[in-house]
């Protein structure tokens, strides 16, 4: 197979013989152990969810633009963000990129022929559909109306919805996520292509291990306090009503204890793919390339100690509010370096423009932005005024859509090719991409400003005095609405009517660049032998050519 | 390509060596016995919060509990773990493979009677005097709210223990299948090595779940 | 079309930035949130520039363009690091110190109790009057929340005074606030509590101290809380084992608020609201030493309203021979 840069005057050639096709048949599918189809079941599965959740969102967002509610009564309203919720968290952005973009790539950045155990991979994937399905039955046959978090009494003694069938959705799902978590760390300690050190891997790789140390470790906390929650609910038996003895915050110190980590589950693999993408589109190595490395890390260790801030106002001890926030602000400090680092990467480099980079670029801006307004919320004055309102909401969906959600964008876009061996539009993507960003803001700046003037979240109706901000986040979610279904249909559409790609469309580094789009399903004809550092982009040093031409001058 | 006729049975081919196998399947088994203890841990650490906040109601609850049986079932555990590394060690000395088979049957055995203990002598009996909440609870009495709370992380806590033993029987019965087979030998017997770990780990909960559910308050004469 | 343009910026012109302020920790909490939205926008336009900047000056002009090799000085990694992390110092230390303050109530503070039920609240004045879902206090005066759940858990949550605790079931929890701004402002709940946790709301009326006398006097004449317990503490037969001397079956409770007692378990709890909850519903807990535990338990007998006021009658015993020691 012909590894050579795709030649402007000869359109490159798609391989005859690829993982796509290699067997056919919806039991090869079904079956399959290649860790490449088995990311697009996934990719497949998590884009159902995402329409579901989306779908909730949108129903919501309707509702809101009149203050005695448009659509709803409050009970359905509150069925609505709740689903939205648990859908969103546990069923589309905990596995979502992971699951699609890290079972298809890690194997192919690291050099090997798939993940140390494809078995467990294709039942994670089982697990994952069979916890969905039970969500999605007490979705559909009613409902759950307690909030994503769940928090007893309420939950337990009080609501009269599936609590049991959603309950053990998310616990079985939480199975996938620790599977998959397993066979990430263990794929890449072990199978690392010779040559392959570890300050040799590219970041994303760092950031899937370390969101996979989150996986082993915080999800089986969330998967035994959904299993007592469920156990009171059937037995009838109070492990958190006070009435008997229980303890309602206990529960939340355990929700908490995963939940907070989970955030960073679901970040972390979005910082992974913007340093792919900023040193792809700049073609210059990643400043500081330990730096980022070291930041994925810590904020994985330290994401585990933090998760108090998220019950300052419960009446907890003064000194366990001043230690969470301590350590809050410390949580802060990796993510800021990481968007030092990015921004520095740009400078000398050789920019350009296609939609995955503006997805990057935009990832950048917000989550700076959301990551900034998480301060407000780790400093213990500001957070007794702003817990519960919808400052909340904006900080939260500032980091997890326009950060985590566009880094996501951004890695279907940059690895498409690879993926499905054409390209897509990129003026569509563009427009797409800008579309997102500006819906986006328009739909949750003037919920910074809704939160501050005290308008708490989960309202089904609200004060006539909020109604303009109201408006104004309802008319950007239909924008933005709007931004996520044109990528859906150019997408498919490339599937077949797009230009072939070649093996390196983008001219980047990375061994995935260096085999056939699509790749075959053993991914190396012979197991590569690396030499080279990561981002391995040729660059001039400026004292042997200061008069070159093409030498960017400061 | 890599020379097939040098591989044993049983080598996945997403490995370029054995070696290479043997360390991912032993890094899976401990990462995955990680997450056990945090499962578990979650449980223990829910235990251990309510043990403070109703030590008075614990004591008297935990007073319910036979300690013959839960002492009896320790040894018996701590046996099956024996078989069980013996089991191993027989492969890996290279022994025949009715020795293993022995070994491990006799780590059912064992397993089987833990269960058989517990069903039959401790929570039949918690049925039958109504002591399972949920299911059989006879309240009143000296029946506080907190005796039911420690009756609760009872069952819950050994029950997942249970129903890890119970796969660990399944665990068990497949290796059997597969030694009898003659899929093990003095240069691969891998999965006899990592699922011996888990039935270890499983083991080792029950060691910390006995002194912590059977024992407290202790036990004096007359008591 | 032109003539819209004007009437629609005039309506987001009505928007207003920040909530009332109308306490005595409002505009301290509103300088920390300044300089928090200040150091984002410094810090987000900064981003915004370089980046801005770096797109134009470093776009790729020619395909095949190399760039010039950039490396990473160790100088530059720690002052992006130690800087960001000074900031993040200065302002836990402000923001704990404000903290630390707030949540101590100055020991003059009028007692107000809270009943959170879904979908109300309950108010309970010392003096006796009773509101639902609004809070009459004067201005100028310390006022505590003692706050408990009958369902659920709820918040309490005062945005013109940036005050917010949540409210929980089975024990106690308290707010402080001084109001500085005569005027009405809202009052919400915060906490998910189910159906109709967005109409669980209502308003905090601040009022000169003639205006409130005059609401205090106005109202039907209804006796204090700790009058009503005291009734209580008779009907419920709790007087035929708890005698003011203390030679009955139980320890007497004169005095007994706010000291610490050792209890039969060995552990030493502070008397207070929750404890005295915590005796009345499952006694045998916190039974002493010296005394059989033989009390009943009034689980299901008492409601939230009787458990304030048995606890202010409580609260009230040998109060006279505390000030005066």
């Amino acid at each position: 197979m012909s590894t050579a840069t795709a030649d402007l005057h000869q359109a490159p050639a798609e391989p005859a013989v690829n993982y796509l096709n290699a067997s056919y048949g919806i039991k090869s599918w079904l079956l399959t152990l290649d860790h490449k189809r088995i990311g697009l079941l996934y990719l497949a599965s998590i884009t159902v969810m995402f329409v579901v959740g989306g779908v909730a969102a949108t129903l919501m967002r309707l509702h809101l633009v009149e203050p005695q509610g448009a659509l709803f009564e409050p009970e359905t309203y509150n069925k609505m963000f709740s689903t939205h919720g648990i859908i969103m968290v546990f069923f589309f952005l905990v596995p979502s990129i992971p699951a699609t973009l890290g079972n298809f790539l890690i194997p192919l950045m690291i050099g090997a022929r798939d993940v140390a155990f494809p078995k467990l991979n294709l039942m994670s994937w089982y697990i994952f559909m069979t916890g969905s399905a039970l969500a999605l039955y007490g979705t559909i046959s009613g409902g759950v109306d307690t909030g994503w978090t769940f928090y007893p009494p309420y939950s337990s003694l009080y609501s009269e919805t599936h609590v049991v069938a959603v309950a053990l959705g998310i616990f079985i799902a939480g199975f996938s996520s620790i599977l998959t978590g397993l066979n990430f760390i263990v794929t890449i300690h072990k199978m690392r292509a010779p040559g392959m050190t570890w300050f040799r891997l590219p970041l994303f790789i760092w950031a899937l291990y370390a969101t996979s140390l989150i996986f082993v470790l915080g999800t089986p906390v969330i998967a035994i306090t959904v299993f007592l929650l469920g156990l009171e609910r059937l037995l009838h038996v109070g492990i958190f009503d006070p009435a008997v003895g229980g303890d309602p915050l206990l529960f939340q110190h355990m929700f908490w204890f995963y939940s907070h980590p989970a955030v960073y589950i679901m970040i972390l693999p979005g910082m992974g793919v913007i340093s792919e993408l900023i040193t792809a589109f700049s073609r210059k190595k990643i400043f500081g390339y330990s730096f980022v490395a070291f930041s994925s890390l810590s904020i994985a260790v330290i994401s585990f100690i933090v998760w108090g801030h998220h019950m300052f106002v419960t009446g907890q001890a003064i000194y366990a509010g001043l230690v969470f926030s301590v350590l809050s602000f410390l949580v802060a400090i990796p993510s800021a370096v990481k968007v030092f680092n990015w921004t520095a990467t740009l400078y000398r480099g050789s920019i350009s423009y296609e939609a995955p980079m503006l997805y990057a670029l935009g990832f950048i801006g917000l989550f700076t932005i959301g990551g900034l307004t998480g301060l407000f919320l780790a400093s213990l004055a500001t957070d007794v005024h702003l817990n519960g309102t919808y400052f909340i909401v904006a900080h939260f969906h500032y980091i997890m859509v326009g950060g985590a959600v566009m880094a996501y964008l951004g890695g279907i876009h940059f690895w498409w090719p690879k993926i499905s061996g054409r390209m897509y539009p990129d003026m569509w993507a563009r427009i797409s991409a800008a579309i997102i960003f500006l819906g986006f803001n328009l739909t949750f700046f003037p919920q910074f400003m809704l939160g501050y003037l005290g308008m708490p979240r989960r309202y089904a109706i609200y004060p006539a005095e909020f109604q303009v901000l109201n408006v104004l986040s309802s008319a950007g979610a239909s924008i933005l609405g709007i931004g996520y279904v044109i990528p859906l249909i150019y997408l498919t559409w490339s599937m077949r009517y797009g230009p072939v790609a070649g093996p390196n469309p983008w001219k980047a580094k990375g061994l995935e660049w260096t085999i056939p789009s699509p790749p075959p399903t053993e991914n190396f004809e012979k197991i590569p032998i690396v030499t080279e550092p990561a981002y391995n982009y040729p660059a001039i040093e400026a004292h042997d050519y200061p008069d070159a031409p093409g030498v960017a001058r400061v | 390509m890599a020379v097939h006729s040098t591989h044993p049975p049983g080598f996945a081919h997403q490995f370029e060596t054995v070696e290479q196998q043997r360390e991912a399947g032993h890094l899976g088994m401990w990462i995955f016995l990680a997450t056990e203890i945090l499962f578990f841990g979650g449980m223990f650490t829910a235990y251990v919060v309510y043990r403070a906040l109703h030590l008075p109601s614990f004591i008297l609850g935990s007073h319910e509990l036979l300690v013959k049986f839960g002492a009896t079932n320790t040894a018996v555990l701590i046996c099956s773990s024996l078989t069980m590394a013996l089991a191993i060690r027989t492969a890996q000395t290279g022994g025949s493979k009715g020795t293993i088979i022995v070994w491990l049957l006799l780590t059912m055995a064992l397993g089987a009677a833990f269960l058989g203990i517990k069903l039959r002598y401790e929570w039949y009996r918690d049925y039958v005097e109504g002591l399972i909440p949920g299911v059989s609870w006879l309240s009143g009495g000296t029946h506080t709210p907190g005796v039911k709370m420690f009756m609760c992380f009872y069952f819950f806590m050994t029950g997942l223990h249970a129903l890890h033993m119970v796969v660990g029987l399944g665990i068990l019965t497949v290796l059997v299948v597969m030694t009898a087979r003659n899929r093990f030998s003095a240069e691969y017997y891998a999965p006899l090595e990592i699922s011996g770990l888990y039935w270890h780990f499983v083991d080792i909960v029950w060691i910390f779940l006995f002194p912590l559910l059977y024992l407290i308050g202790g036990r004096y004469p007359g008591s | 079309m032109m003539g819209l343009l004007p009437s629609g910026f005039g309506v987001l012109a009505t928007v207003p930035f920040q909530p009332p302020a109308a306490s005595s920790i409002a505009e301290n909490v509103d300088q920390l949130y300044l300089v928090l939205s200040g150091i984002t926008a410094f810090f987000t336009v900064l981003i915004f520039s370089i980046i801005f900047v770096f797109m134009v000056k470093y776009r790729r002009r020619k395909e095949d363009e190399t760039p010039v090799s950039t490396h990473t000085p160790l100088v530059v990694e720690l002052t992006w690091t130690i800087i960001p992390s000074l900031i993040c110092a200065v302002l836990f230390v402000w923001s704990a110190a404000l903290y630390v303050q707030n949540g101590r109530p100055p020991a003059s503070s009028t007692e107000v109790f809270v009943i959170g039920k879904q979908w109300m609240w309950h108010l309970q004045h010392p003096e006796g009057p009773r509101e639902i879902n609004e809070l009459h206090v004067p201005v100028g005066v310390p006022i505590k929340l003692t706050m408990t759940s009958q369902d659920v858990i709820h918040d309490f949550y005062i945005p013109a005074f940036r005050i917010k605790k949540d409210v929980l079931p089975g024990r106690f929890t308290s707010l402080w606030f001084q109001a500085t701004e005569t005027g009405t402002y809202h009052l919400f709940c915060a906490q998910y509590c189910g159906t109709n946790h967005s109409e669980m709301i209502g308003w905090v009326y601040v009022m000169t101290p003639t205006d409130y006398a005059n609401w205090l006097a106005g109202g039907e004449k209804a006796e204090s809380l700790a009058q009503l317990g005291e009734r209580l503490f008779s009907q419920y037969g709790c007087d035929n084992c708890h005698v003011p001397e203390g030679n009955g079956r139980a320890p007497s409770l004169v005095g007994v608020y706010g000291k610490p007692e050792k209890l039969q378990s060995g552990e030493t709890r502070v008397v207070d609201e929750s404890l005295i909850q915590q005796a009345i519903l499952t006694p045998n807990s916190v039974h002493l030493p010296n005394y059989q535990p033989v009390m009943p338990t009034y689980q299901g007998q008492i409601d939230s309203d009787q458990m304030l006021e048995l606890i202010a009658y409580v609260k009230s015993l040998g109060s006279e021979e505390r000030n005066g020691k």
